[in-house]
């Protein structure tokens, strides 16, 4: 039982890392609050599931090619609406919110619901550790999340793009003296953020079908786990989405399964009471940042 | 030679901003019409209506209402994404006293009204100290979560809701009651914001910093400004909930945090006629899309998307601009 709740408390901690990454990587670059992030996600899960079923394409091409189409769709997004209303953040928030409602509502009245929108796992199998079954696809999850993770941390050091989304984020004017082009990176940031999204959909959803509804909760998470861990801050991140999954599961053990969701508001509610910027957050306090 | 656009006032409206105003039937004429023809207008759509559209109206007044509420509470620096929020609790409330307790309609109204403020306040109390995203995340999760929490406790009829609660009479005495209403509430926001007290709501929206600096609590007035807003806010959930006779959890649905957002993108933010003028337009629209179905949330989400940037003036600006001001090319050297 203990070994059990230890185990699935881990992958959702993984899960919620997962979801969570590309939302902070977009903030923390270009300071972008993509309210749009969780229909993001879902569209990527849609888009495969169409690319494997309704064009008969095999998975290695679906996947990356909705992968591709949904960082795509992110960085129009920004083009054509978000420059225009850049740096007016409520604007912002709107505007995102409003696309990722309409993706959303677009895809619910289009029909996209039911049992058989599902994507097939990585690996159909079961593994015992211990004496506790954990089906081979939520190993695929740890595995992609410790792979993407890593992915962030190499590719924000040791590239040049990923050196200029750094160098935006730190300080924009000073990275247009040095020919960083702030808009372009900027786009490329919400795209990159988009594609994380894209790829945690596409190794989450094996789990469960794909719901539009889905998407509410991924931005909800995403925004908890943010917001515990400090909006920007990586390694707050990662702390946060285990604090909260682990509080999820322990929540969906002993309590019930639909108080699971209660916890990232508690969690939100707690932290922006005892510290608003977040255990890792940059900014000394939030209401200095905005 | 290039040109440029001039605005200046037009001679009536500097006149008429004054106490002088009362000397001259012109000037008075100038001031009463955009005040006392839409007012005028609504009461005779009102007469002529037929049933069905008399619904359509009271539910506009009441799309009007949350829109307002939330000028109020961005005009203190506070955006939120989840007016549902407050229509939801007045919603609730109102619901259980007249199920519960069999209280008429008549009082339950007004308890929701101060009650919905009262809680909507005390759960907003801790993140008043957050702006901008920070708060709008927290108000679009707020109504997601009271969902999930009504669905897991059962509480007041779980999914189910409750229905079959009392009207307050016929389509008629709704219409008169939320029309009346809603101009009450517009004139005296209005009028609140243009005093000192509004001055220092928006103030805080500015510059909060020089509003502190200046000895004030903004957050006693952050709080005030919640509790008015969120009171106007449970005022339409409460009436919504005996004009439909059923509350559940719809009231906490996206349609009426979206809805009033769309509002204010359409008419135009802080002046609060703007957000109404908005929903007077989408509301009704939406009645006409009606046999679009779902498709109807993906219209309001494209159409505040595109005011947001494409206009992000509003309409009433547009018109109050070319109401009081006129334009000219004037050259300038280069």
């Amino acid at each position: 039982m203990l070994q059990g709740t230890l185990i699935y408390g881990f992958i959702n901690s993984v899960v919620l890392m997962l979801v969570a990454l590309g939302f902070s990587v977009t903030f923390g670059i270009s300071g972008v609050a993509n309210f749009a992030y969780g229909a993001l996600y879902v569209m990527a899960g849609y888009l495969s599931w169409l690319g494997l079923h309704s064009l008969g394409l095999p998975y290695w091409l679906a996947a990356p090619g909705a992968v591709a189409i949904t960082a795509g769709v992110a960085a129009m997004i920004y083009w054509f609406i978000l420059l225009r209303v850049r740096g007016l953040v409520v604007s912002e928030v709107i505007a995102t919110f409003g696309m990722g409602l309409a993706i959303l509502e677009l895809f619910r009245y289009l029909g996209f619901i039911g049992f058989e929108y599902t994507l097939p796992p990585l690996i159909d199998a079961s593994v015992m550790i211990g004496d506790t079954y954990v089906d081979a696809q939520r190993l695929c999850i740890v595995g992609a999340g410790i792979l993407l993770a890593a992915f962030l941390w190499f590719f924000t050091h040791y590239t040049k793009t990923g050196l200029a989304f750094r160098g935006i984020a730190q300080d924009e004017r000073t990275a247009l003296t040095l020919g960083i082009n702030a808009d372009k990176v900027a786009a490329w940031s919400v795209a990159f953020g988009a594609g994380y999204a894209a790829l945690a959909a596409l190794v989450i959803l094996p789990l469960g079908t794909i719901a539009v509804n889905e998407g509410y909760n991924v931005l909800v998470n995403a925004l908890a786990v943010c917001i515990v861990g400090g909006l920007g801050s990586t390694v707050g991140i990662i702390v946060a989405s285990f604090l909260i999954g682990f509080a999820q599961i322990l929540t969906a053990t002993y309590l019930e399964t639909s108080w699971m969701m209660l916890v990232s508001l508690v969690a939100i509610l707690a932290i922006l009471v005892i510290k608003p910027s977040g255990l890792f957050g940059h900014q000394k306090q939030l209401e200095e940042r905005i | 030679m290039a040109q440029r656009k001039e605005r200046i006032d037009r001679g009536i409206k500097v006149r008429s901003d004054d106490v002088f105003a009362l000397t001259s039937w012109r000037e008075m004429a100038y001031l009463a019409f955009p005040r006392v023809v839409p007012v005028v207008l609504l009461f005779l759509l009102g007469a002529v209506a037929s049933i069905y559209w008399e619904r359509v109206l009271v539910t506009t007044c009441m799309f009007a209402l949350l829109a307002i509420s939330w000028d109020i509470l961005a005009s203190a620096g506070m955006v939120s994404l989840g007016q549902a929020l407050f229509f939801g609790v007045g919603a609730y409330i109102a619901g259980t006293l007249n199920h519960y307790f069999g209280i008429s309609p008549w009082l339950t109204i007004p308890i929701a009204t101060l009650g919905g403020g009262v809680v909507c306040t005390l759960v907003l109390l801790p993140v008043l100290r957050l702006r901008g995203i920070y708060f709008a995340m927290v108000t679009m999760i707020l109504p997601l979560m009271i969902e999930r929490v009504i669905e897991a406790t059962k509480i007041f009829g779980g999914t189910e809701g409750i229905s079959g609660l009392n009207t307050l009479g016929n389509v008629h005495t709704e219409f008169l009651v939320a029309a009346v209403m809603v101009w009450v509430v517009l004139f005296s926001f209005r009028r609140m914001m243009s005093t000192d007290y509004g001055l220092l709501l928006k103030g805080i929206n500015d510059n909060d910093r020089a509003v502190m600096s200046a000895g004030m609590n903004i957050y006693y007035y952050k709080a005030q400004a919640l509790f008015l807003s969120s009171a106007v806010g449970a005022f339409a959930g409460a009436f919504m909930t005996h004009a439909y006779q059923f509350v559940g959890m719809p009231v906490f649905a996206l349609d009426y945090s979206i809805i009033p957002i769309a509002s204010v993108a359409v008419g135009g933010a802080g002046t609060l006629a703007g957000p109404m003028l908005g929903s007077f337009i989408l509301v009704p629209l939406s009645e006409l899309l009606r046999g679009l179905g779902g498709l109807r949330v993906v219209i309001y989400a494209v159409i505040l998307v595109v005011c947001t940037v494409g206009l992000p003036e509003g309409i009433f600006h547009y018109l109050s601009r070319k109401y009081n001001q006129f334009e000219r090319w004037v050259k300038v050297e280069r």
